[in-house]
């Protein structure tokens, strides 16, 4: 069962829903409609599942509709039509339809959320703020003083756990917030670009730490973005948005590689390969190696010995070389240098540059025990030149 | 042009005869209101008269000392209050400021709701703006006379007057404390399980604080310029030494009363601006 499920979701905005709607079927466009009616699409039948564990990331454009459905999932945004499914237990409620009590059962206990410009409450103590979420929860005082203290501890604004959040800078003001939605220990966690605001260095660190979080935590998180670098870095999976549709819903490897729209390869055409990138997408493969017996060509100087997928033994300059391997956690400082590689075929593009640049030669990827491609400097200088980002090829 | 004169409309006879109407088909409502008015005010300045005078002004510095831990504000309101003794308006003063602080009570209660209310309804504000702005800009000296007709003369008519007047600010500032409440504020509040309630006292009120005390505070002030007015139609106070120096033309008794007057204002303005909004502005 997911956590998330939406189907075939429309959100208007405005007066005359049921007569944007229907010339939503009859294919109008947004402008058209809201020059019609007045009415703004918000979002128009959307439809994606969210499971357990996952982090999804919704990217698009300002005014795609990315937070105005984030925010059907808690149901602060009114659902024109469609369902919006959200697991609470081993039922699914539908946060479109359900009456007030059950609406704030699931924020109270399901659902929390992070916002893009903090939205503490400026009178509040640190303390306090993160308390807040508990305080609806009926939490008594005691208890959740505690618990806030714990959250605070982990963020490591624990000794600020007194001021109020205007003493305080965008980042920690930010880790507040995320704070404020962990202690509810909710399943999911909705963040609408929780680290926009922020500048660069934080930004990142704040990811780190996010990702470091999730780690233990398993949350199901609904993250917003505009910036396809966040997107790749955190998101288990992403799903584009343009003018309030749903475009593309992949993998970030995925996404980066096939993009359904010029729109995406846009996005894409900014990223930085090294973050996305593995080896099967970089990889020359090993049929389309040059061959001699069971000898193939890897570079003009560099051949490897392969019996039925098995690397046995790999020669430089006629000169055989040492033969090494690499897992995934191992570390890469440790190769021995001028040794030929085996490793995972799921090997990120930084893991992989990183071997090329320890060992100077070529890296034998292996899937299943048999050796599969190989990655070579031009592998490399393919990807890096955003080669693999552009439709055509 | 003699047309145009001739046929005058009967704007103010229609008005006369509404307030006419009214005291036929309420009166004993408006008995009512005078007499529950009159009892509480006099109820206070009994006690308050009764009580020693410098009892009066250390309860008064206690409250400073509470309120602002400032010892310069204590000396001056001491300071202040021994003046007023000295010139020998103690009793005015009293009677003054419980005018004031029932004013202000009434109006802020009735005021604030309203304001709330308009601003979880624009179209209520939209029918209100009109009514405040009448209720501001049309001479106090018009609806002194229906007042004093319904309520008879005292301190009510001049309660009710000074009501009508600065009721106004707390419902303009707490609307628009809470119409400028951060959309994002809200939206946390709901996010984490708000109630419709919870969200206006634990959201709402907070955030839009700083903008209903300012109105309070100019609620105050506004009752307090009425003082003199509200002597014309007979409230005991300050205003009433005022009128009385003005019609025997005693420039030393108009002046003194002057005097006290301005004393006291600055000092309830000075105490009512909480710690807060000095930082901020």
């Amino acid at each position: 069962m997911p956590m998330v499920q939406i189907e075939n979701l429309d959100i208007v905005f405005g007066n005359q829903k049921l007569e944007s709607l229907r010339l939503l079927d009859k294919g109008m466009s947004r402008p058209e409609i809201l020059a019609r009616t007045g009415d703004v699409v918000g979002v128009q039948d959307a439809t994606i599942s969210i499971e357990e564990g996952e982090i999804c990331v919704l990217m698009g454009l300002s005014g795609s509709g990315k937070s105005t459905l984030l925010r059907a999932i808690n149901g602060l945004n009114k659902v024109a039509r469609g369902r919006c499914l959200v697991k609470d237990g081993d039922r699914m409620v539908d946060m479109a339809k359900c009456d007030e009590d059950t609406l704030r059962h699931m924020r109270t206990n399901r659902v929390s959320m992070v916002f893009q410009s903090f939205a503490l409450m400026p009178w509040m103590t640190v303390l306090e703020n993160v308390a807040f979420g508990l305080e609806m929860q009926g939490v008594g005082k005691k208890e959740r003083e505690e618990r806030a203290l714990k959250q605070l501890k982990m963020v490591g604004l624990y000794d600020w756990r007194d001021k109020k959040p205007d003493e305080l800078s965008g980042g920690m003001r930010q880790r507040v917030g995320l704070a404020r939605a962990f202690v509810m220990d909710s399943d999911i966690l909705l963040m609408d670009e929780p680290f926009s605001a922020l500048d660069p260095l934080i930004r990142s660190q704040l990811q780190d730490e996010l990702i470091e979080l999730q780690k233990s935590l398993k949350k199901t998180i609904v993250f917003v973005s505009h910036d396809l670098d966040e997107a790749l870095k955190i998101g288990s999976k992403i799903a584009i948005m343009e003018s309030a549709r749903i475009i593309q819903e992949d993998v970030p490897e995925q996404i980066v590689l096939n993009p359904a729209t010029e729109y995406v390869e846009k996005f894409v055409a900014h990223t930085n390969p090294l973050n996305v990138l593995r080896g099967n997408a970089l990889m020359t493969p090993v049929a389309q190696l040059g061959k001699m017996d069971n000898l193939y060509k890897l570079t003009d100087h560099l051949w490897a010995d392969l019996q039925d997928g098995k690397l046995e033994s790999a020669k430089l300059y006629g000169e055989p070389v040492a033969i090494a391997r690499w897992e995934h956690g191992m570390d890469i400082a440790d190769l021995p240098e001028d040794s030929v590689v085996v490793a995972p075929v799921d090997i990120s593009m930084r893991d992989a540059v990183e071997i090329r640049y320890q060992t100077k030669l070529s890296i034998l990827l292996e899937e299943n025990g048999k050796c599969v491609g190989v990655l070579s400097d031009h592998d490399f200088y393919h990807a890096l030149l955003g080669k693999h980002f552009s439709r055509a090829s | 042009m003699n047309w145009l004169t001739e046929h005058k409309i009967p704007l103010g006879d229609t008005m006369e005869t509404f307030v006419n109407w009214l005291i036929d088909v309420a009166a004993f409502f408006f008995d009512f209101i005078s007499i529950t008015l009159e009892t509480l005010i006099f109820a206070m300045v009994d006690g308050l008269e009764w009580m020693n005078p410098f009892a009066v002004v250390a309860l008064v510095l206690a409250f400073v000392w509470w309120l602002h831990r400032s010892v310069g504000m204590m000396l001056f309101v001491a300071a202040a209050f021994l003046l007023i003794m000295n010139l020998g308006y103690w009793q005015e003063t009293i009677q003054t400021l419980v005018l004031v602080v029932t004013a202000t009570m009434i109006s802020v209660l009735i005021g604030v709701p309203i304001g709330i209310a308009a601003a979880h309804r624009p179209w209520l504000y939209t029918v209100l703006r009109p009514i405040l702005d009448l209720m501001q800009t049309i001479p106090t000296f018009v609806y002194l006379i229906p007042t004093l007709i319904l309520f008879g003369l005292g301190y009510v008519p001049g309660l009710i007057s000074t009501i009508i007047f600065a009721i106004a600010a707390p419902i303009r500032l707490t609307y628009l404390g809470i119409s400028k409440v951060p959309n994002e504020l809200r939206e946390a509040g709901l996010a984490f399980g708000c109630t419709k309630s919870k969200l206006l006292y634990k959201v709402e009120l907070p955030a839009a604080m700083p903008s209903i005390m300012a109105g309070v505070t100019q609620c105050i002030m506004l009752s307090l310029s009425m003082v003199v007015i509200a002597a014309l139609v007979g409230a005991d106070g300050l205003g009433k030494p005022v009128v009385r120096a003005l019609n025997t033309v005693n420039i030393s008794q108009g002046f003194e009363a002057g005097v006290a007057i301005v004393l006291v204002a600055i000092m309830l303005d000075r105490i009512c601006k909480t710690p807060n909004s000095k930082a901020e502005g």
